[in-house]
């Protein structure tokens, strides 16, 4: 069960609202600079958890994706000389790019499943991290600059954190819209059992490649948008293995497979791992801090937080459903002659 | 091998399998294997274990590559089709050990396998619209029905005891309408009062003039509720007839009844 959708509404309401004034209320440059990072990396994971959480192939190898927008950003930007903020025009080829990529990537790790999937995205990132490196189109270990935004640095990050916030919100709602189409369950049904869905009429290939390809998609864009923010990509950044592992954790944190999942989970994380390194100082710390906050989540909280809070929430009402009168409760569980209905809930 | 040939070349039965032949590494599965379900009918497919009667139903769906023979749906031949193709095509089968989508609900369990159903040839439909139209919904509803689970299509699949399960498995299958429905071990690990229940709902299904072949291990299920019965050992079909017949047949008291005379009380 899930839960009640005016609490549901309602809350996505108040958060979009709260986003929306977000930098107009917090207005310094700090605050607004994480608010940024926190957005990529909430668009990151909510694109991973399309083609990972919903069909439980786990990918460490979307980096790909964000590094090849970064790159496709910078390489276009300094072949045709755009300048200024002309340069956002090209967050739509940086996204095709990836998409682009996504085929090829898709159709050879997409053969195997599970662990050797995982090692198949692993090889195919450093393949493009080692061409990163060595390609003459890339610059090399030195990277590419982008084109410098002459704003006023005062509110320099709110366009980049209302572009990245776009990218999020429609990150999630293409998310939610797949989750209930019959296309979000086909990908549900292969995470449980592939070998089943096939044997449904499931043409699994094309699910999972398409999952795969629709996911790239927005990963190119904030790899884009990451790259203009930060004025300059290098390979060991633009194709970063933490990345995947950030919005891996992220996702599980929140809740793998479920639409809010990876933004609640970036929400959580990304801030806490930026204050953390702000008033540590020493990010080594910080990391292991994090780690083993992330311990403690999967020991205490292994379906990540949105299902425990549903789960905590279908118990109170089905203890205060049963108070009052004597409905009988949820059969689950039970096992009932299959002639003996009951009433539906 | 009477009564395997008996059917001919080609479209004999509805399914038809034709000297199929399946080896992993040294151990031969299935080696020549011929059987032939008529149109209507109930046919069960009995042997020792080991004997490749999970291996035949592997090949006929999909899951497996076959070495030699031919398999027929009605007279076309779909020898290593793909198993979504096989479904498609009108074959649906269960899985020995129940296999359902445990995270998805009970419903969604049933709306995948109704995608294939509502697909209609030459019009693009919207990939994100959402999963189960009215008409999907109430047809999984009427089969949740038919197996006792309606009151369960919005819990978790998980839920579901072992014995539901198999239900479940069992209206998912039929969710696409096939013309003829594989079962593997549907009476498997499930108590006696429920045996009674999915056997009287596969004769009504049958009655409504669906084909199944079954494979079981639980005689009186077999004797009871098959037409036709064929007998597996190592990989080949070693008799074929009536149940009565099979009882009595050496071979297969040889093969597969030798010790259990006691099975002999059936009503």
């Amino acid at each position: 069960m899930s839960l009640p959708s005016v609490l549901r509404w309602g809350s996505v309401a108040a958060l979009l609202a709260i986003a929306a004034v977000f930098p107009l209320v917090f207005t310094s440059e700090l605050v607004t600079q994480i608010a940024v990072d926190t957005l990529i990396f909430a668009g990151a994971a909510a694109a991973w958890n399309i083609f990972s959480g919903y069909s439980g192939y786990i990918s460490l190898g979307h980096a790909v994706f964000f590094g090849a927008g970064a790159y496709t950003a910078g390489v276009a930007a300094q072949d045709w000389q755009i300048s200024g903020s002309a340069e956002f025009l090209l967050l739509p080829l940086a996204a095709a790019v990836a998409a682009v990529i996504a085929v090829p990537f898709g159709l050879i790790a997409l053969r195997v499943r599970r662990h050797t999937f995982v090692v198949v995205t692993i090889a195919v990132f450093f393949i493009f991290q080692l061409m990163a490196f060595n390609l003459a189109v890339t610059g090399g270990s030195v990277g590419i600059n982008a084109p410098f935004l002459g704003w006023d640095p005062v509110t320099y990050n709110n366009p980049f954190y209302y572009l990245a916030l776009i990218i999020v919100v429609g990150t999630t709602a293409l998310s939610w819209l797949i989750r209930r189409s019959r296309f979000g369950l086909q990908l549900r049904a292969i995470r449980d059992d592939e070998d089943r869905a096939r044997g449904l009429g499931v043409r699994v290939m094309r699910v999972k490649l398409s999952a795969f390809i629709i996911s790239a998609v927005p990963m190119g864009l904030v790899g884009a948008l990451w790259f203009f923010f930060i004025v300059q990509v290098l390979p060991q950044y633009g194709f970063d293995p933490l990345l995947d592992l950030s919005v891996a954790l992220m996702t599980f944190l929140g809740g793998l497979g479920r639409v809010a999942g990876p933004v609640l989970g970036a929400l959580i994380l990304e801030p806490g791992q930026q204050y953390l390194t702000l008033h540590i100082g020493n990010s080594y710390l910080s990391e292991i801090i994090l780690g083993a906050l992330f311990l403690l989540v999967i020991l205490f909280l292994p379906r990540g937080i949105i299902p425990f809070l549903e789960e905590r929430m279908t118990a109170w009402r089905g203890r205060a459903a049963r108070a009052p009168d004597t409905v009988p409760a949820s059969p689950a569980g039970e096992h009932p002659a299959p002639a003996a209905r009951r009433g539906t809930p | 091998m009477k009564g395997a040939s008996e059917g001919g070349t080609g479209g004999g039965g509805l399914l038809r399998a034709e000297g199929v032949a399946k080896a992993f590494g040294g151990v031969q599965a299935l080696g020549g294997c011929t059987i032939d379900v008529e149109p209507g009918s109930i046919t069960g497919l009995i042997g020792p274990n080991g004997s490749g009667k999970t291996t035949l139903f592997n090949v006929i769906t999909g899951y497996e590559r076959l070495d030699a023979g031919e398999v027929y749906l009605d007279g076309t031949r779909i020898t290593n089709a793909p198993p979504q193709r096989v479904f498609a095509l009108g074959i649906g089968r269960t899985f020995q050990l129940t296999r359902i989508f445990s995270s998805l609900t009970v419903m969604e369990n049933m709306l995948v396998a109704s995608q294939h159903s509502s697909r209609q040839p030459g019009r693009v439909r919207n990939p994100l619209a959402r999963a189960g139209g009215a008409a999907d919904r109430r047809r999984a509803m009427d089969l949740l029905d038919f197996v006792g689970l309606a009151g369960h299509a919005s819990a978790p699949a998980e839920t579901l005891s072992y014995g539901q399960r198999k239900l479940l498995e069992l209206a998912y299958v039929m969710v696409a309408d096939p013309a003829i429905v594989l079962l593997d071990e549907p009476a498997g690990g499930v108590n006696p009062s429920l045996i009674k229940d999915i056997s009287a709902r596969i004769r009504e299904l049958n009655a409504a003039g669906r084909t199944f072949l079954i494979v079981e291990h639980n005689m009186d299920f077999v004797m009871g509720i098959c037409g036709r019965i064929a007998v597996l050992d190592y990989g080949t079909v070693v008799a074929a007839g009536p149940p009565e017949a099979i009882r009595r047949d050496p071979r297969v008291l040889d093969a597969y009844l030798g010790a259990a005379e006691d099975d002999d009380d059936t009503g």
